[in-house]
């Protein structure tokens, strides 16, 4: 069986990020294997401005992103397959895919990343009611059939759901010369980044419909119109308030899912809050040298943090691989403290430190459950504050972050459990 | 005295601003970097934005290039340059970085292709 050091799942940012990582750590057996045609994955379709700005300390578009990434994995010679599907990856790092050239192909793995993104949730998830007329689409296939494919989606339209993509198409929609009449969000607040409120809605007089929500699709061959209403605390239609809109598309924005079907064959457990491998501080799944990083693990809001992280679990992963080869291959650490989300945060990302093994610093992801104002994030050991920090608005459409230091921990050495809370006092 | 709330959208970040207005002088808060300073004031005096978009390529790989404007163009000129990029069609091969339509809408701002496409 053909193997290689590390293969990545994935040639979108974050696959491309660990692999150049990988590289630039002394591995030189890598494969990327990407599904699409091109790598860059959905920065491709993404040509909207803001990529790059903590990475490259400018302003780009995805393409350009993405370009910057890809032209290092060319410099470098990284070997990559294009139109090719991963089917399966086992618990012990066997990888299988196809293409056309190579039909099914079976390979070993010293290490496997898993980069493979996340996917829209769909209609079917939502539950509304009506037929199913043409002209509705999750927001990011209408941005691939403008962007790429060059159609324009509709005339008229209303986008429920007020993630990022949902805003970004507004405006793009608009720009286009098509009607966007609303956007209706059943939270009381935006999924999406405050800066695509700004110059996506409101730039263009789009009103946002906060506490609203899709009640009744019509049409029959073609989409005509829909119904939207305020929802209650309990998100219930309130009775009274719906209202008729006339349009010819529908886009969905509601959420994101990382795309995990490999992860669970297998054998990786999942997080309940994530939808993504649970991993420790290396990034590293419970499989051993089986990684994960970008949208796989957790959904993000900029490519800059996906890069990053992927940039670490390529580092670690080209680690755990010399570490294999050496003849005194160190046993895993031992001493593992888990990290567990309170009081308004969701969840953290890794789930778990490796204490023995630990970097000299360590950043925690981590998204709000609500609208905070005025909080701070707290970081305790056991049931020790060891820091906290102010900050004036906390957004579940936003992520944040802390920074553990290996010292502070020295200087605990018996932590047990490390939370992370938001705190009002 | 005028008083104006912002939020400033260089960034993901998206900082609130606090924009002081007294006469001729102005003064922000909120901003974590200069950026957010300038932003302000360019949004209170002569706001701008950069327009990304697509442009129809004939004989490509794919049916569209991405665009840009090379820098920020007056925010009340963004249809005037729309409708400049609208009609645009371009000849495959592009490569990222071409002028696709040089001073673009009389702004004296060039709009650029954002990706390269080959020919099929």
């Amino acid at each position: 069986m053909r193997y290689h050091d590390i293969v990545i799942v994935g040639g979108g940012p974050a696959g491309l990020a660990a692999a150049a990582a990988a590289r630039k750590a002394g591995i030189s057996d890598l494969l990327i294997l990407e599904r699409d045609n091109v790598l860059g994955g959905i920065l491709n379709q993404c040509i909207h401005n803001g990529f790059g700005l903590h990475t490259f300390n400018e302003e780009l578009t995805g393409p350009e992103y993405a370009a910057r990434y890809i032209a290092q994995v060319e410099e470098e010679k990284i070997p990559y397959r294009l139109n090719t599907i991963v089917a399966d990856i086992t618990h012990d790092r066997q990888v299988t895919y196809i293409n056309r050239e190579e039909g099914l192909v079976t390979i070993r793995a010293g290490a496997v990343i898993l980069a493979m993104g996340c996917r829209e949730r769909p209609r079917g998830a939502l539950n509304t009611p009506g037929y199913r007329p043409a002209g509705i689409y999750s927001a990011g296939t209408a941005q691939r059939l403008m962007n790429i494919e060059g159609y324009l989606v509709g005339r008229e339209a209303v986008i429920l759901g007020s993630g990022d993509i949902g805003l970004i198409m507004a405006r793009r929609m608009t720009l286009e010369g098509a009607k966007v009449k609303a956007v209706a969000e059943i939270m009381p607040y935006s999924g999406g980044l405050k800066r695509n409120i700004v110059q996506c809605l409101d730039d263009y007089g789009i009103p946002l419909k906060l506490s609203h929500t899709v009640v009744q699709i019509h049409g029959k061959d073609r989409l005509t119109g829909v119904t939207i209403a305020e929802v209650d605390a309990d998100k219930n239609p309130v009775p009274g308030t719906e209202e008729y809109y006339s349009c010819d598309t529908l886009l969905l924005s509601v959420g994101l899912i990382p795309e995990n079907e490999l992860s669970k064959g297998a054998g990786i457990s999942l997080n309940r809050v994530t939808s993504g491998p649970n991993v420790n501080d290396r990034l590293e799944t419970e499989a051993e040298g089986i990684y994960a990083c970008g949208n796989v693990l957790h959904v993000h809001d900029l490519v800059d943090f996906v890069s990053q992280e992927a940039a670490l679990a390529g580092e670690n992963a080209a680690e755990y691989v010399k570490r294999k080869k050496s003849p005194e291959a160190a046993a895993k650490p031992a001493r593992r403290i888990p990290l567990s989300a309170e009081n308004g945060v969701r969840y953290t990302v890794p789930q778990f430190l490796e204490a023995d093994g630990m970097r000299d610093t360590v950043t925690v992801r981590f998204r709000v459950a609500d609208v905070y104002k005025d909080r701070y994030i707290s970081v305790y050991y056991d049931e020790k504050r060891i820091m906290r920090k102010k900050k004036k608005v906390l957004a579940p459409g936003e992520m944040e972050q802390v920074t553990l230091t290996r010292k502070s921990l020295e200087e605990h050495p018996q932590t047990e459990r490390i939370t992370i809370r938001t705190e009002v006092e | 005295m005028e008083v104006k709330e912002l939020i400033c959208i260089n960034c993901p970040m998206g900082c609130p601003l606090t924009v002081t207005i007294d006469g001729d002088s102005l003064s922000v808060t909120g901003n974590t970097c200069p950026r957010g300073a300038d932003y302000a004031r360019k949004e209170i005096l002569s706001p701008t934005r950069i327009v990304t978009s697509s442009v129809r390529v004939n004989g490509g790989t794919i049916a569209r290039v991405s665009v840009k404007t090379r820098s920020d163009i007056p925010k009340g000129k963004i249809f005037d340059v729309m409708k400049e990029i609208r009609a645009a069609q371009l000849e495959a091969p592009v490569e990222m970085g071409d002028v696709v339509i040089a001073d673009c809408a009389g702004t004296g701002v060039d709009v650029i292709a954002t990706k390269s496409v080959g020919r099929a």
